[in-house]
């Protein structure tokens, strides 16, 4: 029978499938009111390559794959898949058409275990033990043949993020997906686990699998795909071959203009301590010891980057400085003591001393979505005699003119003071944030994933500002989880891991092999002499 | 307290617990498909009134179980309506469903039978017969065995013996079927769900079916029990079963044991109207409050930490 299929297949689709790309959009336009989504695109996958679509945030990309995935109807075009034109009106269609997709946000229920998530939606039958066998062997199958091992039987809410994506990819294949598209895959990964998964990735390909790389990362695909194609507002700007494009160019093309992919900064001219953090300790209400006494200064004039993987204290140096956490040990701001026990000083009474902060989760903590640009802009000065009209108004006009002054001068776009956080992009947000602190002429910056989900131009625009701040002779210190910012930003660097620093570097002196090692809590003694752990 | 004393109030235990029962596993598919059901109780007063006015009119309370059935099924399709469809807010639209049972059944009740607001009595075929499981005359004699057997476990109504049989029916739906998976998902994460290519709206309507037969076989039985509709018969059972549901962790067997403290409380207060602890007498409305009592203390959130379904309350928006 399988006999009589394969040979059917080969023999009528022979001439025209076996150069036929694996898919094929021709001229997909989609509309949402008055905004082009996206224009007239046109894209051709080769079967068996990987093929990356770059471009900023609003660029469209989510949505042509959205379209891709029967979550919207183009309003124009067609969809050709193996060289057949297919219509996908819901998600169902598209999986069966081969097309697996793995989103940003994974879509898995935390509290069900890996199996029956794969199985989700793919049952064979009404009773659910026969299927789950079933996936429990060709899991075995696949996690051999692809590096993609997961424990079948935990919960989803126990696995790391990378095992997560990895269950993701073993739905789409377990639903025989010849064609997987991933959106912004490595958004929550560590490096390692970003490697681990590009050789997933390449290992699938060799198998024959297509690959859609949807990313705003450039690193990734010049590492990674074939061919690339880049967006631009809407529109599908340039289809090139990924061996005969570089950075730069691909920039260019996503941005529109020339970017710049260097920080470009003079060397640093550190002055006295600003910020002198000694044996600091942090619990946190689990009990559990997340600062293992940290030891640091930050100068006047300098950028200090901290790296490590998400989670190792990072969070809680910024909280227990900017005063949200309670933690142990001495901090003297220019020379003088700050209390830890949180008894006489909060994140306000820091704020008075000159210390800022652009918390690490802008969402959360760095602006409340629903309340207005202006609003934003004053939230922890809104005590500031300036934006006071009266003992009882605010100086609502005021602070609006100043938002609009601020917004100006960070080109934050649109620069309507009135328009709710939430309907600006992230980079914008963020530039928001930014302004906030850095205008009150702050001794300290404390900044945190200064660029996490922001455009190329506005990460460029961004550490600008960072580094400009620095030449004014502030001090800043940068926590990021992103080494090539860590590498380009920084002046001096401290590596975290556990809740203790495993070193200091040099950015002229290191590289992001040996940082990616002692994140991981591996030091080499032989560079300097420390002791590994 | 005498053996059998112990017997007749277990008995009266189960007797009680049936509504709660039914209606709690009706809040449990419909929590666990995502819609929190507030509206329990509204559904609850639907079916009893027009189970109670329709096995009076008819003489068959089987045919008022059916209608019944279809008033609460109603309710719970105008509840997907409001919430899964347009999206509404749940807690709302089961508010404004509990008032709309309220008025209606006083002010139908009224118009149609002109008895302020009651339906006439039941009697005979108008009521749920006690089935008498076999041998229970002949093993009654047994001492210990025997009177359990014919009081606790013989001789309940055919309902009481649907709800207890749907507790592992409900159980075995829930994990061990298709079916099941899927409506855990769509509590959980719709969005994968969605994904995974399966409609999110017929889950939920699914689900607020199974809630609305549920409901309806509770509301006939109270019907059935108190031999007639009477004005806000249900008295808050709807909560009851809601809190019962929150204090099982949306589980089918700890439904079970839940809705049976809630019916044994109940059973107390009714048997011992009044306690005297030497000079003191414990007055009967506390003993009637005992079940409202431990609703409160359960949604205080004195009995442990409850989880519920993460999607829930929340429709259903593709996000892209």
């Amino acid at each position: 029978m399988s006999v009589q299929t394969d040979t059917g297949r080969q023999a009528t689709a022979a001439p025209t499938a076996s150069a036929a790309p694996a898919i094929e959009l021709r001229g997909i336009s989609k509309a949402f009111g008055p905004v082009q989504a996206n224009k007239d695109i046109s894209i051709s996958v080769a079967k068996g390559s990987i093929h990356g679509i770059i471009g900023e945030n609003g660029a469209g990309k989510s949505t042509l794959m959205s379209i891709l995935y029967g979550f919207y109807k183009a309003d124009a075009g067609h969809i050709l898949i193996n060289g057949q034109e297919v219509h996908i009106a819901d998600s169902q269609e598209a999986i069966s058409a081969g097309i697996g997709m793995v989103f940003q946000h994974f879509k898995l229920v935390e509290n069900f275990t890996v199996l029956e998530n794969v199985i989700l939606g793919a049952e064979d039958g009404g009773l659910l033990k026969p299927s789950l066998a079933k996936a429990r062997k060709l899991l075995k199958q696949l996690s051999d043949e692809y590096e993609l091992s997961v424990d079948p039987d935990a919960l989803i809410e126990d696995l790391s993020v990378g095992h997560q994506q990895r269950v993701e990819i073993l739905k789409a294949l377990y639903r025989q997906a010849d064609i997987l598209i991933l959106d912004e895959p490595t958004g929550v990964l560590t490096p390692a686990e970003a490697d681990h998964l590009f050789r997933i990735l390449k290992g699938l390909k060799e198998q024959g699998k297509t690959i859609i790389l949807i990313t705003h990362k450039l690193r990734e695909i010049m590492e990674i795909t074939d061919t690339v194609s880049v967006m631009r507002r809407g529109e599908m700007t340039a289809t090139v071959k990924t061996h005969e494009t570089s950075p730069e160019q691909l920039a260019e093309l996503m941005v529109g203009r020339k970017v710049l992919l260097r920080v470009d900064k003079k060397p640093a001219t550190p002055g006295k301590p600003v910020v002198e953090v000694e044996n600091l300790r942090v619990i946190d209400e689990q009990g559990v010891e997340r600062l293992k006494g940290i030891s640091l200064e930050v100068r006047e004039g300098e950028i200090l980057g901290i790296c490590g993987v998400a989670g190792n204290g990072q969070t809680e140096l910024l909280e227990v400085l900017g005063g949200y956490v309670n933690g142990t040990g001495t901090v003297r701001m220019n020379g003088e003591e700050i209390d830890l026990s949180g008894k006489h000083s909060n994140g306000q009474t820091r704020r008075a001393r000159g210390i800022a902060h652009v918390p690490e989760d802008r969402h959360d903590e760095g602006l409340i979505l629903e309340f207005q640009a202006w609003e934003n802009m004053v939230f922890g000065y809104h005590h500031a005699p300036e934006y006071q009209k009266n003992a009882l108004l605010m100086d609502n006009a005021g602070i609006k003119a100043m938002t609009q002054a601020s917004m100006d001068k960070f080109d934050v776009r649109p620069p309507n003071p009135k328009l709710e956080a939430k309907s600006f992009s992230g980079g914008n947000q963020q530039k928001i944030v930014l302004a906030r602190e850095i205008e009150r002429n702050p001794d300290l910056l404390l900044v945190g994933q200064p660029t996490r989900g922001v455009d190329i131009g506005a990460i460029e625009f961004i550490h600008q500002q960072i580094v400009a701040l620095r030449d004014e002779g502030k001090a800043i210190l940068l926590v990021s989880v992103e080494l090539d910012e860590i590498l380009s930003l920084s002046d001096r660097i401290v590596v975290m891991f556990d809740g203790q620093i495993m070193g200091e570097r040099l950015p002229a002196e290191t590289n992001e092999g040996e940082l990616g090692l002692m994140m991981a809590g591996i030091t080499d003694t032989n560079t300097n002499g420390e002791k590994a752990q | 307290m005498d053996y059998l004393t112990i017997i007749q109030i277990l008995d009266s235990s189960v007797r009680l617990a049936t509504p709660l029962l039914l209606t709690c596993l009706a809040g449990l598919f419909s929590e666990r498909a995502g819609v929190v059901d507030i509206g329990l109780e509204g559904k609850l007063l639907a079916a009893a009134f027009l189970s109670g006015a329709v096995a009076a009119v008819t003489g068959s309370i089987w045919v008022g179980l059916l209608a019944g059935v279809a008033g609460s099924l109603a309710f719970s399709m105008l509840h997907g309506l409001a919430s899964i469809t347009f999206k509404g807010d749940q807690l709302i639209s089961g508010v404004a469903l509990n008032f709309l049972a309220a008025g209606l059944t006083v002010v139908i009740g009224q118009s149609w039978f002109k008895l302020g607001g009651r339906t006439p009595s039941l009697s005979g075929d108008g009521r749920f017969e006690p089935w008498n499981l076999p041998f229970s005359d002949a093993l009654a004699k047994i001492p210990v065995i025997g009177p359990a057997y014919d009081e606790l476990i013989s001789g309940h109504t055919a309902l009481t013996y649907v709800a207890l049989a749907a507790v592992p029916l409900s159980w075995w739906v829930l994990y061990r079927s298709r079916f099941g998976l899927r409506l855990r998902a769509v509590g959980e994460n719709p969005g994968a769900v969605d994904t995974a290519g399966i409609s999110v709206v017929r889950l939920r309507y699914m689900a607020l079916v199974i809630a609305g037969v549920l409901c309806g076989l509770a509301g006939t039985y109270l019907a059935s029990l108190a031999a007639g509709f009477v004005k806000d018969m249900s008295a808050g059972r709807g909560y009851i079963a809601l809190a019962a549901l929150i204090f099982a962790k949306w589980r089918p067997w700890y439904a079970l044991s839940a809705t049976l403290l809630f019916g044994l409380l109940e059973a107390i207060g009714n048997r011992y109207q009044s306690i005297a602890l030497g000079d003191f007498t414990i007055p009967v409305q506390f003993m009637q409050a005992l079940p409202y009592i431990l609703t409160v203390i359960i949604l205080a959130g004195f009995v442990g930490k409850a989880i519920p379904p993460r999607a829930g309350g929340q429709p259903y928006v593709k996000e892209r």
